[in-house]
């Protein structure tokens, strides 16, 4: 059990269970302790985990059917009256159907909603492509106020959903559909929004990742440790506000940097990081990995993130490949500062 | 509770306003007359009458809620504010200018009493429905009022919303359309035609009341009505002339959004003060 009071399952339960269910049964356990919490979905109660909470809390509930701009905006209303809503659809739908009453009615009256959004990047690979989220980290960077977070696992989701509430103006969280291994053990870590998690120290390059990857990352950094090629591995679960600090550290003393995202290589964390090193005025080797500039083709997850180089392997030949890149010596680059 | 003000009481605020609305305008160089003039009224019973907010309490959470969804209409929504004491009368002479808290649209953020941001269109009907529903989890015995323009209508999601509201069984909610006939382009029958209104709010299940919404005695009715409604969402369709009281804006769809010149102004004005 963790340091977090009111977790109802035990740590065996957690390392089987989804996300999405985990944040259903802490936003459930939240209910409990806060009155002002309340759930909208548009028909997906079931398909989010938010059912869980709504099934305890059914007063406090409200399913708006298949309607995702009248959710947003409903949610507005409730935030507006003081309360703190947890909306929940898909990813798609949340960051595309509805952006204009994500934007207006939510971020730009900085309201806090809290956006849970599930079926991220490429988790519901066989539903299509109109079903893969991977333009929604560029939208939701792109609005004021909005603190965007993308959770490595079960763990994080329930930390980030605590978290969340303190925040006083509106938050996005997407994770995934299905189950897929933890990347912590237990609960028992330091989890703070706006302070990446460096997850295996490293000096000859750094992988900067976040959500399903992350994992994957950590995993092929162990292989290529044999190889005696020491790689960093930084778990960026927080896109905005990004941790700038960490960024410009792993530049000055690895001076190659790869970001892994399931996401469009636009918009997301690659560009957000790239944004951090180009103000630094600190050049480096550097490689987004993500999906291409195109859309997403239909399949099991994890035949999409080997195909789209998110798995162990294509993260290691990513790093080998960057590796071999000739940089601009500088022998006094590191002391500039 | 609505408080004790007649008809004639209302009348000469409603005068009030839409000189207010002619000078706003004037600093502000140009504005949506249209709208603006063709909701005054309906402005002025609100809040002269029906709402109970407090300039003092802008954010008390037992006032009534009121969600200018047709956000264009800021040009009389802001000067009414101003009238009821929560934002200077004096600050009305910034609307539009640079970093000014008043823009075509209003703000939330910045503006005392506004409850809600509002500009894009069909957004203000779903931010009421949330209202209502988190006025009756909190036991607040409040009315939320939502005003829209007839043009919004073409929106899908006020449908969305419409929906919501009767199947939240929402008695505190009040919705007004009000019917000026135009939208940008012009005629909305034409455009994209909107009639039998009253009937497709009342297959969304609301309750509909008809009313002159230029006639201060048939709104008041239409709202003592609204407010004594304790089954379903109520929806006002208030039959409006576009720029009423100013002829040369009265039904005219190309004053819509427009700019006055000195003569225009004096004009404008003497047809308000001879209402």
């Amino acid at each position: 059990m963790g340091k977090d009071a009111g977790t109802v399952w035990t740590v065996h339960d957690a390392n089987k269970m989804t996300s999405k269910e985990i944040y259903g049964r802490v936003l459930a356990d939240l209910g409990e302790r806060n009155d002002k919490i309340v759930g909208l979905t548009a028909d997906l109660a079931k398909s989010t985990n938010i059912g869980i909470f709504g099934d305890k809390f059914p007063e406090r509930m409200f399913n708006v059917g298949v309607a995702e701009q009248n959710l947003f905006g409903i949610a507005a209303g409730l935030a507006a009256t003081g309360l703190i809503p947890f909306a929940s659809t898909f990813a798609t739908f949340a960051s595309l159907r509805a952006a204009e009453q994500v934007r207006t009615d939510i971020a730009y009256q900085n309201l806090p909603v809290k956006i849970i959004a599930t079926h991220s990047g490429l988790s519901f690979g066989t539903a299509g492509t109109t079903h893969h989220a991977t333009e929604d980290l560029a939208v939701m960077r792109a609005l004021a106020n909005m603190t965007v977070v993308v959770p490595a696992d079960g763990w994080e989701t329930a930390k980030a959903v605590r978290a969340c509430i303190d925040i006083p103006g509106p938050f996005y969280m997407r994770v995934g559909r299905g189950f897929e291994p933890p990347l912590h053990e237990n609960e028992d870590f330091a989890f703070e929004i706006g302070t990446a998690i460096t997850v295996k120290e490293g000096s000859d390059i750094t992988v900067i990742t976040c959500g399903i990857p992350v994992l994957q990352a950590r995993d092929a950094a162990r292989e290529l440790e044999d190889d005696g090629i020491s790689v960093r591995v930084i778990n960026m679960h927080t896109i905005k506000p990004i941790d700038r600090e960490i960024i410009v550290q792993a530049v000055l003393e690895t001076r190659r940097i790869v970001t892994v995202e399931e996401h469009n290589i636009i918009g997301g964390l690659g560009d957000a990081v790239a944004s951090v090193i180009a103000e630094s005025g600190k050049a480096c080797a550097f490689t987004k990995v993500g999906i291409p500039d195109e859309y997403s083709v239909i399949g099991f997850p994890e035949d999409l993130y080997a195909r789209y180089k998110l798995d162990s392997t294509g993260i290691a030949e990513t790093i080998r490949e960057l590796l071999g890149k000739e940089i601009e010596a500088d022998e006094d680059w590191t002391d500039e500062d | 509770m609505p408080k004790d003000v007649s008809v004639e009481e209302l009348k000469a605020k409603a005068k009030e306003l839409r000189l207010n609305i002619l000078k706003t305008a004037k600093s502000a160089g140009s504005g949506h007359f249209g709208g603006s003039l063709s909701s005054a009224d309906i402005f002025t019973a609100l809040y002269f009458k029906y709402l109970h907010v407090d300039s003092e309490k802008p954010a008390m959470p037992e006032r009534d809620k009121f969600v200018l969804s047709k956000g264009h209409a800021a040009l009389a929504y802001v000067p009414c504010l101003a009238m009821k004491g929560f934002v200077p009368m004096e600050s009305l002479e910034s609307f539009n200018h640079y970093e000014s808290a008043y823009g075509m649209h209003p703000d939330a953020g910045k503006i005392s009493g506004c409850d809600a941001s509002t500009g894009s269109l069909g957004h203000g009907l779903s931010i009421g429905v949330g209202m209502a529903l988190g006025d009756r989890y909190q036991n607040l015995d409040t009315k939320v009022v939502v005003l829209m323009g007839d043009g919004e209508q073409n929106e899908g999601s006020i449908w969305e919303a419409a929906m919501a509201a009767s199947h939240f069984q929402l008695n505190n909610l009040i919705a007004i359309v009000d019917r000026n006939q135009f939208s940008i382009d012009g005629n909305t029958e034409e455009i994209m035609s909107l009639e039998p209104l009253d009937k497709k709010y009342e297959a969304f299940g609301f309750k509909v009341i008809r009313c002159n919404g230029n006639d201060l005695a048939e709104l008041d009715k239409a709202l003592a009505e609204a407010w004594g409604e304790k089954e379903k969402p109520v929806c006002i369709i208030a039959r409006t002339k576009k720029g009423f009281g100013v002829k040369r804006f009265q039904g005219a769809v190309e004053w819509h959004y427009g700019a006055m010149d000195v003569e225009m102004y004096k004009e404008a004005l003497a047809d308000i003060e001879a209402l």
